[in-house]
């Protein structure tokens, strides 16, 4: 009981200050886990990777993921989701009810000024943890992370290719 | 009922078809509850947007709430919510099953050994293109690099900047118009 409570006040954190997108997300979710060792750093890269080659958002994916890895159970995954799920509801909710006031409002233009430079950060952070030796195993990981970067900044190759391509590469060299 | 039904089959597509989610759903978003369904007009959309992506959480979900509101108030929004959580809830629930059994297999592992540094390479791509788009120059980098760097090395909790960004963003730009005034 205690565990799904603890999921639950993690990913309703998670949800709640969620902000900047999945990649934003990846830096919280990352906290989470490790303090509570529900799963391993490259078990999280691995959901990762899963979540871009399969339909929603990485947010509602990690939550139902780790909920089931935690639990062993559809409920833990059921517990984790409806948790990342809540704060949005609550906060849009309350936005689509006092509307009027947020149109053009000048505080939320200087926290969301304030939040960008950081969300980068976030996401810098979350990539600086999962360089690690769990993630990178040897020289062949690391060209992997450089041909990857540069097929995907400099030619804009698409996620899902450079997985199923990283696949067959691991597949082959390991 | 058959509106319910409609906006829970809409946005369940919405959750189905679209890898990857965020960014790459706005086009199909747009296409049913824009153009094919007629339930928001495309001023709406974009101000539905705004919100979604100012709002902590999942965009997707954002917009899905902020539809499902508009259209039939709170039962609306757990309609298209359910309706658009449900596919990725179902399909990880499925992949989770099957994964935690195979991830000791030799061949997922190796397959996994070459997928993870490019998972890496992927969340650093947008990094460059994000800063360029928040006018970050020589002088705000010291923000996003710090930021990263406290929590990769103390392993401090996001939370606490993002709480930091919010009340000193607030507090910066209070103090910039003061003195806009001033002048």
């Amino acid at each position: 009981m205690e565990l799904y409570l603890q999921l639950f006040i993690s990913f309703f954190k998670i949800g709640l200050f969620g902000f900047g997108g999945g990649y934003a997300i990846i830096s919280l979710i990352q906290h989470e886990i490790l303090s509570n060792e529900w799963i391993t750093q490259s078990e999280l890269t691995d959901i990762i990777a899963i979540s871009q080659m399969t339909p929603g958002p990485i947010g509602i994916n990690s939550a139902t993921y780790v909920g089931y890895a935690a639990t062993g159970s559809v409920w833990g995954a059921a517990v984790a989701t409806f948790a990342v799920i809540l704060p949005s509801f609550i906060i849009m909710i309350t936005v689509c009810r006092f509307l009027v006031i947020l149109e053009g409002n000048k505080y939320l233009e200087f926290a969301l000024q304030g939040l960008r430079p950081t969300v980068i950060g976030l996401i810098g952070a979350a990539a600086l943890l999962l360089m690690n030796s769990q993630n990178f195993i040897d020289y062949k990981s690391v060209i992997l992370f450089i041909a990857a970067l540069i097929l995907s900044v400099k030619f804009k190759a698409h996620p899902i290719l450079l997985i199923i391509g990283a696949g067959i590469a691991g597949f082959l060299l390991y | 009922m058959k509106k319910y039904w409609q906006m829970f089959s809409v946005f369940f597509r919405i959750g189905a078809f679209t890898l990857g989610g965020g960014y790459s759903m706005i086009p199909l978003i747009q296409k049913e509850v824009v153009e094919k369904k007629r339930w928001l007009s495309e001023k709406d959309f974009i101000d539905t947007l705004a919100v979604a992506q100012s709002a902590p959480g999942v965009m997707a979900v954002n917009t899905a709430i902020f539809v499902g509101y508009k259209l039939k108030g709170l039962k609306g929004s757990i309609v298209t919510t359910l309706g658009c959580a449900l596919p990725s809830f179902i399909i990880i629930l499925l992949v989770a099953m099957v994964f935690t059994d195979i991830k000791d297999n030799e061949i997922v592992n190796r397959v996994f050994k070459g997928i993870r540094p490019v998972v890496v390479a992927l969340i650093v791509t947008p990094l460059w293109n994000m800063s360029k788009a928040a006018g970050i120059n020589w002088k705000t980098v010291i923000i996003p690099v710090g930021v990263a760097l406290i929590i990769w090395l103390t392993g401090a909790s996001p939370v606490i900047f993002i709480v930091l960004a919010i009340t000193g963003g607030i507090l910066f730009g209070l103090i910039r118009t003061r003195k806009k005034k001033n002048i």
